[in-house]
């Protein structure tokens, strides 16, 4: 058992189960399934979909954190990324009443997901050729880039009619949200590239000594260079979700404080942010934590307002736990010993 | 000790730039009132920015100001409605931002926790705990309060300074004592430039790292005050974002966000700097005030990159994220 | 040498952590106007001792008195207070302060408050500067101390140690980045002091300085307390063999030198740079690598000799000059490139440079290797395992097991786990940049041994060491540079004195 708990995963996964516990005490009905509509239908169901565009994007931050890196424009970049698609599908009424997109769709989201990946390759950039500091480097798009995202919009929420845009965010493939399986196929393809490429290895050797890497002869500027650009590729993913879910792209609202919540999942799941070694499923556990809570709280009927505090209260627990400092004391106060 | 003054000299130089380019190109620009509105309009930036200047000069940083001058305005509101003495309100919702702070501080010194992380927490529940008092704005009417709001101190050349720019002004030339001429200041240094060095050294890291939190939530909560003053209201969504605008003020005012070089002097002018950009788009007229903050962000990237050059003369060991 | 005089006493020390008993049952014992060695291979528990006395751990059982009374220093600045100082190997400078600053901070000279109060600065620089005067360092007391170079840096680190009245004076091997020059310049400083009735504790392992500067030494070996010798009675063959443990051979490098009488240095060079220079760094030189042969740089400190081995392997880019291999134009601009062409670097620095503390040894060892196959070709967890121990056991390094992390290593062991990473990759050249610093006596031998061997299998080395008699006993030739610049070549053969005479003729001009 000590073995278990020693697991980098237990703590994360053991908070999630409480937190699953605790929902199915308060709401019977939790953890209940049905097939409704052609598709499953339940709480469990929402939490997944709801938190997909926020796994998304964790997935994307755990490799920038796992390289020492941080990139707080994340949420900048969503907006950017919903704010061009919604651009370029516009949508125009046709003399028969139905919908037209301006483009096509594919190719609205072929560009904002372009759009999205050069954000993360400027962060890249300004990181790895310019040497600036990450946070420094992120600080800057995230001002600039909300700025950019208003400008493109022109300040308004642009509404979009275009009804296949709507699957993204709401649709369902064999039983399941489509957002969900995004996110699932983004994490399983992660996980292919960590187990049967170097990847996993440079990356924690870059987080973990970025001038021994470097002697050791690996290619950390390109390397870090695509870390940065999968960070902003996964920040347009979540911005096409988030904004086919609404139907509109909200230059000012979108993704605001999601980066938080993305270092918060990276975290909660585990991986430290000095960098070096990380985890993709601690980070899709931490995902899950924060949704869960949100909906927990909402189903409680307690005002959302509580949803931060809350939040707050959840990191300082993660934190302390993760604090060597923090189970010593624990430990010896448990002991009884006098130190 | 000339080399160190090169980017607060920077910082000056664009200034008089910006400065001399409103003169020329707009009318009416180069009036002292329109300066002094640059410290009176963002008084309560600059308090906080001071604040940050501390923290990120010891190798922290703070992100739950914003959060902590919302909370002071709307304990402020809250009390003053409750029929509090105003200066008595003052005092208490001051020593709650200082306490504030120093818990955080406690956290992050007392446990090695990330302060990225802990002041991301503490601007959660800061944030949460204003929901919890009032969704809504609650108005100030209290008669000293707006007094104070109104109250002007002509300082010559037909121009008038409000109080909160005074305060401001205040706070600024305190700091600077501090951060030059004070055990805890120059600690404060040390830190930036390595806590082990520095804890080998037998200086008291310890209580300097809490003490920057504290006099961080102090300032934050004095920025609050002076927000109560400008705003005369209480309200959850007061300073969204301000700690974003008080570390760009900071950064563009020459400070390394690495730590330990720096001037408080260089952050009040990068207050005045992002100050002269919103007024010389408010006098352009034609630009959208979302340019304001590409503005920034292209300022927050010319000054990164004069620091690198900068830095990349003198060896300073890496530091990783704040 | 009466007890009178003893300042410092620690009878029966011993402290354990997890798995290993570093300590058991040492005696230290300190007296006043005495300089005192504590020698030791690496693991001897040396460092755990210092540790010990400057309060960082607690000792599980035993006493420390000082002066006669017992303490127990609860932190170094605890220690400081009692008059316990140390200054350690890496000088623990403020960059971004002056030196006056790193000299009186936390202890900065206050203005009353009828003028003012605050730190009194002008007060602040007289009182720097007339402490520097007296030890005869002559520095800008304004000057940043991260601009000082490492030497300078040092001597300001004892300055401030000094400063605070300590009756026991700990330095760390103090000299390991310093040259002959600075080194005297801390020796005349360390006389001062001991005659002023400080008792000192020189931790070193360059014995030439222990017979220098000490007049007696305490010996450890595996934690365990070995002696305590005055220096006129026990001389360095008697304390290497008190340090190993058995008998040394009398010249550890002259049997190497004899197994490579065999000349294979024949063919077009491997390695050949010509002109090859960096603003500021390196003048240019030229310089080639025949296969098989041992290169050895020699120089002191400053003489550019890193600055010359990060250029060949491309860590910093090069202004000037081109490189060939096999007499053919290489394209050699980062890293990358050089292990693709064959070649590897063992950096001077390891903890900064070398080994990702987090990593297993295992990873350690396949890293360079790995990188040099690239992103997709995918070395297997079996294969990983395969090779690393191999080379754990063809190297001796000590390790629980290869998946331990390497940061648990200790120093020496660290070290021959990254030469083990470089030879995963077979390489054509390799560049050894202070490989045998830090390391004990028999794992230096064992080191010189795997390089010739090496060498004897083809591969060219680049051997660079401060050691000038550990150059010439494995080098095939030597090159010598100062100032960065190329001094001269010597052929085989060649003694330490030819080496210091072309050294030594700049300083003329």
């Amino acid at each position: 058992m000590k073995r278990l708990a020693q697991h980098t995963l237990f703590w994360p996964a053991i908070t999630l189960a409480l937190l699953l516990v605790a929902s199915s005490l308060f709401n019977p009905s939790f953890l209940a399934l049905t097939w409704r509509d052609g598709h499953l239908f339940g709480s469990v169901i929402d939490i997944l979909n709801r938190a997909a565009p926020l796994i998304v994007v964790s997935l994307g931050m755990t490799l920038v954190i796992a390289v020492r890196g941080l990139d707080i424009s994340v949420g900048a970049v969503v907006a950017i990324a919903a704010a061009v698609a919604a651009l370029m599908i516009g949508g125009s009424f046709s003399a028969t009443g139905e919908v037209r997109s301006d483009y096509p769709l594919w190719l609205a989201l072929a560009t904002a997901l372009a759009v999205a990946a050069a954000c993360g390759l400027w962060n890249g950039l300004l990181v790895v050729k310019a040497g600036m500091q990450p946070i420094v480097a992120t600080l800057i798009l995230m001002v600039a880039g909300r700025g950019i995202a208003q400008l493109l919009t022109g300040g308004q929420i642009i509404t979009v009619y275009y009804a296949p845009f709507f699957s993204l965010g709401n649709g369902f493939l064999l039983g399941l949200p489509v957002a969900l399986w995004l996110a699932a196929s983004l994490w399983a393809a992660l996980h292919f590239v960590m187990s049967r490429t170097a990847l996993g290895l440079f990356v924690r050797s870059i987080g973990g000594n970025p001038e021994a890497a470097r002697v050791a002869g690996v290619r950390s500027a390109a390397i870090t260079l695509c870390v940065y650009t999968f960070c902003g590729l996964a920040a347009g993913v979540a911005g096409l979700i988030v904004s086919s879910n609404v139907k509109s792209a909200d230059a000012n609202n979108a993704g605001q404080l999601l980066e938080l919540d993305a270092i918060l999942a990276v975290t909660l799941g585990g991986t430290a942010l000095t960098g070096g070694r990380f985890t993709l499923a601690g980070t899709v556990i931490g995902a899950l934590i924060i949704q869960t809570l949100t909906s927990m709280i909402y189903s409680l009927g307690v005002p959302p307002e509580v949803n931060l505090v809350v939040k707050a209260a959840l990191v300082f627990a993660v934190m302390l736990l993760q604090s060597a400092e923090f189970r010593q004391l624990v430990s010896r106060a448990a002991r009884g010993s006098a130190t | 000790m000339n080399r160190k003054l090169l980017p607060l000299t920077v910082t000056i130089a664009l200034f008089v730039a910006m400065a001399a380019f409103g003169a020329i190109r707009y009318d009416g620009f180069f009036s002292p009132q329109v300066f002094l509105n640059l410290l009176i309009d963002n008084a309560f930036l600059c308090i906080v920015a001071v604040g940050m200047t501390f923290v990120i000069l010891s190798g922290g940083i703070d992100l739950s100001v914003g959060a902590v001058i919302a909370l002071t305005t709307m304990i402020s509101a809250t009390l003053l409605d409750a029929g509090w003495n105003p200066y008595a309100a003052m005092a208490l919702v001051l020593v709650l931002g200082a306490a504030f702070g120093a818990l955080q501080g406690f956290l992050i010194q007392r446990f090695s926790l990330a302060p990225f992380l802990v002041t991301l927490a503490g601007m959660f529940l800061a944030r949460g705990c204003c929901y919890l008092i009032s969704t809504e704005s609650i108005p100030i009417d209290d008669a000293t309060y707006a007094a104070i709001a109104q109250a002007r101190i002509p300082v010559g050349l037909g121009a008038s300074l409000t109080i909160g720019g005074l305060i401001a002004l205040a706070v600024v030339a305190v700091a600077m004592r501090i951060a030059h001429s004070s055990e805890f200041g120059r600690t404060v240094y040390a830190l930036g430039g390595g806590e082990s060095s520095a804890r080998l050294m037998g200086l008291s890291v310890d209580s300097t790292k809490i003490g920057v939190y504290l006099l961080s939530g102090a300032c934050a909560a004095l920025g609050g005050i002076v927000m109560t003053f400008y705003m005369l209201s209480g309200y959850s969504l007061h300073a969204v974002g301000l700690e974003l605008d008080a570390i760009a003020a900071v950064v563009i005012g020459g400070t390394l966000l690495a730590g330990g070089v720096g001037y408080v002097a260089g952050t009040l002018f990068g207050v005045l700097i992002l100050g002269i950009i919103q007024t010389l788009i408010a006098f352009d007229g034609s630009l959208s005030s979302w340019w304001t903050k590409i503005v920034v962000g292209a300022l927050l990237l010319l000054f990164c990159l004069l620091q690198r050059l900068f830095e990349g003369r003198t060896p300073k060991s890496a530091q990783g994220t704040a | 040498m009466n007890d009178a005089a003893i300042v410092l006493r620690a009878r029966d020390i011993s402290r354990a952590f997890p798995g290993v008993q570093a300590l058991s049952g040492v005696e230290l014992t300190l007296r006043a106007g005495e300089v005192h060695a504590l020698m030791g291979q690496n693991g001897a528990g040396k460092s755990t001792l210092i540790k010990i006395l400057t309060g960082v751990y607690a000792p599980d059982a035993g006493s420390i008195e000082l002066l006669g009374k017992p303490v127990t220093p609860q932190s170094p600045i605890h220690a400081q207070a009692l008059g316990i100082s140390a200054v350690h190997q890496e000088s623990h400078l403020l960059p971004n302060l002056s030196v006056a600053e790193n000299i009186c901070a936390g202890r900065y000279p206050r203005r009353p408050w009828t003028r003012g109060g605050g730190i009194d600065w002008r007060e602040t620089e007289r009182r720097a500067a007339e402490l520097l005067a007296s030890l005869g360092i002559n520095l800008d007391v304004w000057q940043l101390a991260g601009g000082l170079p490492a030497a300078l840096q040092q001597l300001a680190t004892v300055a401030r140690a000094v400063s605070t009245d300590a009756r026991a004076l700990i330095l760390d091997e103090p000299t390991s980045s310093l040259d002959a020059d600075e080194v005297q310049a801390l020796f005349t400083l360390i006389r001062r002091l001991r005659d002023k009735g400080v008792a000192i504790l020189f931790v070193t392992h360059f014995l030439d300085q222990v017979y220098e500067i000490c007049d007696r030494m305490t010996i450890l070996r595996n934690g365990r307390f070995v002696g305590e010798y005055a220096c006129a009675r026990l001389d360095a063959h008697g304390l290497v063999a008190a340090m190993v443990g058995r008998e040394v051979a009398a010249a550890v490098g002259k049997t190497a030198a004899a197994e490579h009488a065999v000349d294979n240095t024949s063919g077009a060079p491997v390695l050949a740079a010509r002109n090859i220079s960096r603003r500021g760094q390196l003048k240019p030189m030229d310089i080639e690598l025949k296969t098989g042969e041992v290169l050895g740089l020699a120089g002191l400190l400053g003489s550019g000799r890193t600055e010359l081995a990060r250029l060949l392997f491309a860590l910093d880019a090069r202004d000037t000059g081109d490189i060939r291999i096999d007499g053919q134009p290489a394209k050699l601009d980062n890293p990358g490139d050089a292990l693709r062409l064959g070649l590897g670097f063992c950096p001077e620095d390891r903890k900064h440079s070398g080994i990702v503390a987090d990593l297993s040894v295992r990873e350690n060892i396949a890293l360079a290797l790995q990188a040099r196959m690239g992103l997709t070709k995918f070395l297997k967890l079996s294969e990983q395992r395969q090779i690393a121990e191999k080379l754990v056991a063809a190297l001796g390094v000590k390790t629980a097991s290869i998946e331990t992390p390497i940061g648990q290593l200790s120093g020496g062991n660290q070290q021959k786990a990254i030469i083990a990473r470089w030879l995963a990759t077979h390489p054509r050249v390799l560049i050894l940049d202070e490989p045998t610093r830090g390391i004990d006596v028999a794992a230096k031998q064992e080191l010189m041994h795997e390089i010739l061997e090496l060498a004897r299998g083809g591969t060219a080395v680049l051997f660079i060491s401060a050691e000038i008699d550990e150059v010439v006993r494995v080098s095939d030739r030597i090159m010598v540079l100062r100032d960065r610049a190329k001094a001269g070549d010597l052929p085989r053969g060649a003694d330490e004195n030819a080496v210091y005479s072309l050294i030594a003729a700049s300083h003329k001009a």
